[in-house]
């Protein structure tokens, strides 16, 4: 394989880890107010991702840190064209993490009230942000031939793209209510349990439009067949959680944003970012990347440490492996 | 002002902020794990209860310092775009390696050191904050070869037909001598303002609160005074070194920190000078014979190169232009990060001095409570703000100048917004953390319970115990 090959599929490995990792954690703050009825429910809530919601986000700094040394051109198009989006998600992901951070460091209610308040925007701003951003990724913005961004905000919400946004935001919404009721015990687990059940469905419903719609704009019979399995296991994902199988729906989840991200990325391929006003201005694999030399260190390089990376990342969630009960 | 101006301001301001936090982090945590590797050797509960004090102050401050880098890495891809097209070859492979072997380090294990308390084993569980530890050095020496590469470029050739430097030696990049130097002073500067906080926090307790965990704020305020001054030594050493790298690699640099405009053999060294306000001329000066060619050269009697013979020079190098960087502004930035910094030094022997031999810290020692963090704080922006202003023109030293790099399809109002949403974001979150720092110095010790009392109130001061049973509570 072409090592521009192989740094496509790493870049899209990261997003993959970005989004079935950081996916959960936005749906837990998403949900914060809605199922953490009292403080310390919401404590509870919150502590499901404690240790881990920060190693989740650097899957998406790492992406973005490989993109630059792997495709410098896409990242230069990519993070210069979408500006006011990713300076929107830069303010949310600051307030949340801060957020994150902060509410427990003062004992009063109506800080940590705030606190709750700014988790959920900044974990919501970013899910319905990366979505529309990752449907501009695959149906393509205008591009110039120098590869440079010729179009306004507009452009980038188009009703695709805001289904992708929409789309997105309950996938994750899902995926962290199912994530939750595997982290928690009693009422909490219950009421997580059955909001998964009815967002899982609005989910899949949104879902199925949204690959179907990216598959026509731009597809092939491979990414065709990846969509149909997100699918299938985001579905299967749903029945686990309704036989109370959390472990199995948790994978379902999991299993249905990698592939459905997968499917994605395979569909774009060997466009990275693609013209909408020229096929000839098309960035691709090729033209966007780093010389051999650099890709080929890059890819020793993440061949050691990368199996390093999820093998510690996996520990702390062998390490946190017991449910979070509700303190008094 | 165009784009050019306003991205330069953004990335100023973004950065120096992002840069309060860093120095403290950097320090801060290897200070706790010394603290939390006393108390595992010892058993003392002094240490244990100072290790959950200044560690619970180190999470207040790197949750500033990780979402403000968040920024910096985005920034370059959105404000100079065609900065990244040019360097990424080269530039992007630094980034990513502090990704994927620093950043996935300090983010892990961090989580694993909050909530791990009474899940790990004493040992695995003080491991985990070394390893944070080595995730902070692995990352603050890759962006230092990052931006070392900017003031010094290596081991890459220039691809005419692409337009773009290309890496053809990653080892050449890693090793670049200005990297050598400049991490360990990066180091070294990074712990005076760590040494400088514990003290100044334990001098605040010992001084308002006398009788109130004296021994272990005691221990603290001159551990804190130690580190300050043995960096600062370490400071002066490293910096002597660069100095002289400085002299061979960026003689530009060298010039406008002394504002000699012609050549000099001797040099003195320009201890205060007021020149006119283009600064293009001296009217008052005070000067030490021969000190600046031993700085920059090594010998007392070395030839340093003027500005206005660099110029000339650089003009049949590069072309016409101007290739002075702002001379006041390298000038006395590099005046202030010296000086600052030594006060800070001084003020630590003076507080050692104080407090000799079992002395009861004095009441006027709260005076330097405040300054004593400040200082060294404040000489690590002016040494960036110094070394980044002294290399203009220039983006990339000989390379691109900075006009170059900025996006061209990124409009003015864009960058404003977001110029202005950071400012007034990072200004708001400003006043909170350091709201919430002083009330988390204020609670004092009293905040983090002994190890072996599992019976404590259910709040932030119970880390122990029936953990099993309820969410931990070190930082939710």
């Amino acid at each position: 394989m072409e090592l521009t090959t192989v740094w496509f599929a790493v870049i899209a490995f990261l997003w993959i880890g970005y989004f079935v990792l950081e996916g959960f954690d936005f749906g837990v703050g998403i949900l914060l107010r809605v199922l953490g009825r009292d403080e310390p429910e919401r404590r509870a809530v919150v502590t499901t991702i404690g240790p881990v919601w920060d190693g989740n986000e650097v899957w998406l700094i790492t992406a973005g840190a490989m993109t630059f040394a792997a495709f410098p051109e896409w990242y230069a198009t990519l993070f210069s064209a979408f500006y006011l989006p990713l300076f929107a998600i830069l303010v949310a992901l600051i307030l949340r993490g801060v957020a994150l951070e902060y509410r427990g460091k003062r004992d009063d209610l109506p800080w940590r009230s705030r606190m709750d308040t700014l988790i959920v925007i900044g974990s919501l701003a970013p899910s319905l942000l990366w979505g529309i951003a990752f449907a501009n990724l695959v149906r393509g913005i205008p591009l110039d031939a120098s590869y440079e961004f010729v179009g306004g905000l507009g452009d980038l919400l188009s009703p695709f793209a805001l289904l992708g946004g929409v789309t997105f935001t309950a996938v994750f919404v899902a995926h962290g209510a199912i994530f939750l009721a595997l982290r928690t015990t009693d009422e909490l687990r219950e009421r997580a349990n059955r909001l998964a059940g009815w967002t899982g469905l609005v989910a899949a419903g949104l879902a199925v439009g949204f690959l179907a719609w990216a598959q026509q704009l731009r597809g092939d019979r491979w990414s065709v067949l990846i969509a149909v399995a997100a699918a299938l296991a985001l579905v299967g994902g749903l029945v686990a959680n309704r036989v109370r199988r959390e472990g199995w729906a948790f994978a379902g989840t999991a299993v249905a944003v990698a592939l459905a991200v997968t499917s994605l990325f395979v569909a774009m391929f060997p466009a990275v970012m693609p013209s909408t006003l020229d096929p000839g201005s098309t960035l691709t694999t090729a033209a966007a990347a780093s010389t051999p030399y650099t890709l080929k260190i890059l890819t020793v390089i993440a061949a050691i440490f990368t199996p390093l990376v999820m093998l510690y990342q996996g520990w702390t969630y062998w390490v946190f492996r017991k449910r979070v009960i509700v303190g008094v | 002002m165009d784009t050019l101006d306003l991205a330069r301001w953004q990335f100023a301001i973004t950065t120096v902020y992002h840069f309060f936090f860093v120095p403290v982090t950097i320090s801060l945590v290897a200070i706790t794990a010394g603290l939390q590797t006393a108390w595992y050797r010892t058993g003392k509960d002094k240490y244990l209860r100072l290790t959950k004090f200044y560690g619970k102050l180190f999470l207040i401050n790197i949750a500033m310092g990780v979402v403000t880098g968040l920024v910096q890495e985005f920034q370059f891809g959105m404000n100079w775009s065609d900065y990244s097209r040019f360097v990424g070859d080269v530039f992007g492979a630094p980034l990513a390696l502090e990704g994927l072997l620093a950043f996935f380090v300090e983010s892990t294990f961090i989580g694993l050191w909050i909530f791990g308390w009474d899940r790990l084993p004493k040992k695995v569980h003080l491991a985990c904050i070394w390893m944070v530890v080595l995730g902070t050095q692995l990352s603050a020496y890759f962006i230092l070869a990052a931006n070392s590469w900017m003031q010094n470029p290596v081991g890459f050739r220039y691809n005419a037909e692409r337009g773009r430097a290309e890496l053809t030696d990653l080892w050449a990049v890693l090793t670049n001598k200005v990297v050598l130097v400049t991490f360990p002073h990066t180091i070294f500067a990074a712990f005076m303002v760590g040494g400088a906080f514990v003290a100044a926090v334990a001098i605040w307790h010992l001084v308002r609160r006398p009788g109130v965990d004296t021994g272990a704020f005691r221990t603290a305020m001159r551990l804190g005074a130690v580190i300050v001054i043995a960096a600062g030594a370490g400071v002066a050493l490293s910096g002597d070194q660069q100095g002289k790298v400085m002299t061979e690699v960026q003689p530009m640099k060298m010039a406008a920190a002394e504002a000699l405009y012609q050549s000099e053999k001797p040099a003195s060294f320009s201890v205060f000078t007021i020149g006119t306000l283009d600064g293009s001329q001296e009217i008052f000066s005070v000067k030490v014979p021969y000190l600046l060619s031993f700085l920059a050269t090594g010998t007392f009697d070395g030839q340093v190169e003027g500005i206005n013979n660099l110029q000339q020079a650089y003009e049949k190098l590069y072309g016409p232009g101007s290739y002075n960087p702002n001379v006041p502004l390298t000038y006395w930035t590099f005046r202030l990060m010296i000086g600052v910094g030594m006060t800070a030094v001084a003020l630590a022997v003076l507080l050692l001095w104080m407090t000799r031999k079992g002395r009861e810290p004095h009441r006027l020692l709260i005076w330097m409570a405040l300054p004593l963090p400040l200082l060294p704080l404040f000489a690590n922006v002016f040494g960036w703000v110094f070394t980044e202003t002294g290399r203009q023109p220039w983006l990339v030293f000989g390379l691109m100048p900075t006009s170059a790099g900025v996006s061209p399809g990124t409009t003015s109002t864009e960058i404003l917004i977001s110029l202005l949403g950071f400012t007034v974001l990072y200004g708001v979150l400003a006043v909170v953390e350091a709201k919430l720092m002083l009330k988390s110095i204020r609670a004092g010790l009293a905040g983090t319970s002994p190890p072996a009392d599992p019976s404590g109130p259910d709040d932030d001061s119970d880390d122990d115990g029936s953990a099993e049973a309820k969410p931990l509570s070190f930082a939710y």
